[in-house]
């Protein structure tokens, strides 16, 4: 039988969450680059919304334009087709990762390169394409500098923004000088790194003639793409090659023009914490005499019209890929991306990574419980997606092991009747009275306990049954 | 109001350590005189007003014909005006228009120079995405010089685009 397309992708776990957790957080040297990252981050982002005075306003009116996209993603889908063939781009859609790879491939293919330079762009990682293009043996040269680490790295990305976030600068200075030719510098400082990159690139980007980017938005009434970014990296691929091919989920969609507004205020800020990023490039369509000749679209949904049919958990595709779910959450801060197993890590991706695959990819079932659901990702989320409701009807919807299935049949049938759940609670509390006495030591909390209970008490104590029930007290008190 | 925009525009574009100069329409030619003292050749693009160059001492190379190769020259500089800018975020935006050119030429050249009038800034992003005159023209928001924050999250200045950029700003008529 063959598997179901989609089931190699970069977004379904390989590895069951709590056991990769596991591992990561044997990592000290991880936890303390994590933390440090994550905090100077969390710092930058509220200092720059603090000075937005309507910020839940912004915030309040982004989440209506996405809900609108959503609910209306066939028409704008045409609309921004339309738009932008008028323009001179052409159109291409994409069912799924396997049909975009090989549109990509294809168009590639037809310029006659083997090498093309890329923008960062997470609908790429999402379907594997610089694997599928080295296939067909076309090399994908990462450009952003994260990516450019993590690719010299032999690496995956672990956080959706700076995909590197796991390097310390130590370990970078070393990458650089076994894997990139040229490099000589033995300083470890940020802006030397940085400067070796400029150089490393340089001759690559004035020589591609073909550019793969994504969008982080697409306006449907005007056929423009959006490509929010820093380090110049950006401008050089949509600029200087003269094929840009350009790969858009189709939730990136915004209705009108102006609706960038509200995005463009909102995505910086709580991206990189900045008023806003060094490089915004708004493209539509080829202009003559000015950057590409050729613009090809290529609009995915890779399982996104399906998501968005789901009442709950369709919310999830409002993201904006800001990242700022995952600079705040405490799960994310101390077991870093990896462990979530796919290129979409954190909270945003315990509820995107199994929407998109199905819950029945891989170890994907389990993303969505790695979460306490303390709703610290809902409050920081530009488009108020609330990720802690998401993440419990996954959990409700998600399939269970047999044995807590027949643990939850066997309470429902004996909550539903009086009688049966009081013999329970005598059965419980007698049976739970030599467990008392042994663990009085530990405040009558049994910390240890025999398969298959040792599932709960492995992370957490299990209380003891009371020695008297509440009903029995009351009656012994009060009911003379 | 449109001093109150020009002071905070020039305020917010300092904080990403780009050059703001206020200066008036008579000091002009001598400031970017001296701005671009030290480059091996100026490009010009199109449109550019004369008196931009009237006392430029390095030689000036017309923007419309040069390739991305020859921009790269070490030393080079391009000087140009803007489409609007924004005074909340203190960016600038270019959309080809006159004294803009084609969008490599803010790109490649390691020393960047551009002229805002007072009467070009606008308070927010929202107000730039309305005010624009044809937003399929190739649009660039630029805010302060290239960057990246991507080793430790700490943002350092000087990546692929230009390293330096100095902002010069005219005050209201």
């Amino acid at each position: 039988m063959t598997p179901p397309p989609g089931r190699h992708l970069p977004i379904v776990a390989a590895t069951p969450f709590p056991r990769a957790a596991a591992g990561a957080l044997r990592d000290t040297q991880l936890r303390a680059t994590l933390g440090r990252a994550t905090r100077t981050i969390r710092d930058k982002r509220a200092a720059v919304v603090a000075e937005v005075p309507d910020w839940e306003r912004l915030r309040e009116r982004a989440a209506r334009v996405k809900e609108d996209v959503i609910d209306r993603l066939p028409e704008l889908v045409d609309q921004f087709a339309r738009a932008a063939t008028a323009a001179g781009a052409s159109v291409h859609h994409a069912a799924d990762a396997a049909a975009a790879n090989a549109l990509v491939t294809e168009l590639v293919r037809a310029r006659g390169v083997d090498r093309v330079v890329k923008v960062k762009s997470m609908a790429t990682q999402e379907i594997g394409l610089n694997e599928a293009l080295a296939a067909a043996g076309v090399t994908a040269v990462e450009t952003d500098l994260a990516e450019l680490i993590v690719q010299l790295a032999d690496d995956t990305p672990s956080h959706i923004l700076v995909p590197a976030i796991h390097y310390h600068r130590g370990q970078i200075r070393e990458l650089f000088a076994r894997r990139m030719p040229g490099f000589s510098a033995d300083s470890d400082d940020p802006a030397v790194l940085a400067g070796a990159a400029r150089e490393y690139l340089r001759r690559t980007f004035l020589s591609a003639r073909v550019a793969v980017c994504g969008a982080n938005f697409a306006v449907a009434e005007t056929g423009s793409l959006v490509v929010v970014e820093s380090e110049g990296n950006g401008r050089m691929c949509l600029t200087l090659p003269d094929t840009l091919i350009a790969v858009v989920g189709v939730e990136k969609l915004l209705p009108r023009f102006t609706d960038l507004g509200d995005f463009l205020r909102l995505l910086p800020r709580s991206s990189t914490g900045e008023r806003m990023n060094p490089y915004t490039s708004i493209v539509t369509g080829v202009t003559p005499g000015d950057g590409p000749r050729r613009l090809h679209v290529v609009l995915l949904d890779n399982g996104r019209r399906r998501i968005a049919a789901d009442p709950v958990g369709r919310a999830a595709l409002r993201c904006i890929r800001c990242s700022a779910c995952l600079n705040v959450c405490p799960v994310y801060e101390r077991v870093g991306g990896h462990a979530y197993g796919s290129v979409y890590p954190g909270p945003i991706g315990a509820i995107l990574s199994p929407q998109l695959t199905g819950q029945d990819a891989g170890h994907n079932a389990t993303l969505p419980y790695a979460s306490t659901l303390c709703g610290a990702c809902y409050d920081v989320c530009p488009v108020k997606i609330d990720i802690p409701a998401i993440l419990v009807h996954l959990r409700q919807t998600g399939p269970k092991p047999a044995a807590e299935r027949a643990a939850m049949a066997w309470l429902a049938w004996t909550m539903r009747d009086r009688r049966r759940w009081r013999a329970a609670l005598r059965t419980a509390r007698s049976g739970g009275r030599p467990l008392r006495v042994l663990t009085r030591r530990h405040g009558g909390r049994l910390r240890r306990a025999p398969w298959p209970l040792s599932a709960w008490t492995a992370h957490r104590d299990a209380p003891l049954p009371a020695g008297e029930s509440f009903r029995d007290w009351w009656r012994r008190t009060h009911d003379r | 109001m449109t001093a109150e925009l020009s002071a905070l525009f020039a305020a917010r574009a300092g904080d990403y350590r780009a050059g703001v100069h206020p200066c008036t329409p008579a000091e002009l030619p001598d400031l970017l005189a001296t701005l671009l003292a030290g480059a091996t050749a100026v490009v010009l693009p199109a449109g550019t007003p004369p008196q931009w160059t009237a006392r430029l001492g390095p030689p000036t190379l017309p923007g419309d014909t040069l390739t991305a190769t020859e921009l790269d020259a070490p030393g080079l500089a391009v000087l140009t005006g803007c489409a609007l800018a924004v005074a909340e975020t203190g960016t600038l935006v270019l959309d080809g228009g006159p004294a803009q050119g084609r969008r490599l030429l803010t790109l490649v050249p390691d020393h960047h120079v551009c002229v805002v009038r007072a009467a070009q800034i606008v308070a927010d992003v929202p107000d730039l995405v309305r005010a624009l005159p044809d937003p399929t023209r190739p649009v660039t928001m630029i805010s302060g010089p290239s960057a990246t924050s991507d080793i430790e999250l700490s943002r350092v200045e000087g990546v692929h685009g230009p390293r330096r950029l100095d902002i010069v700003c005219l005050p209201p008529a």
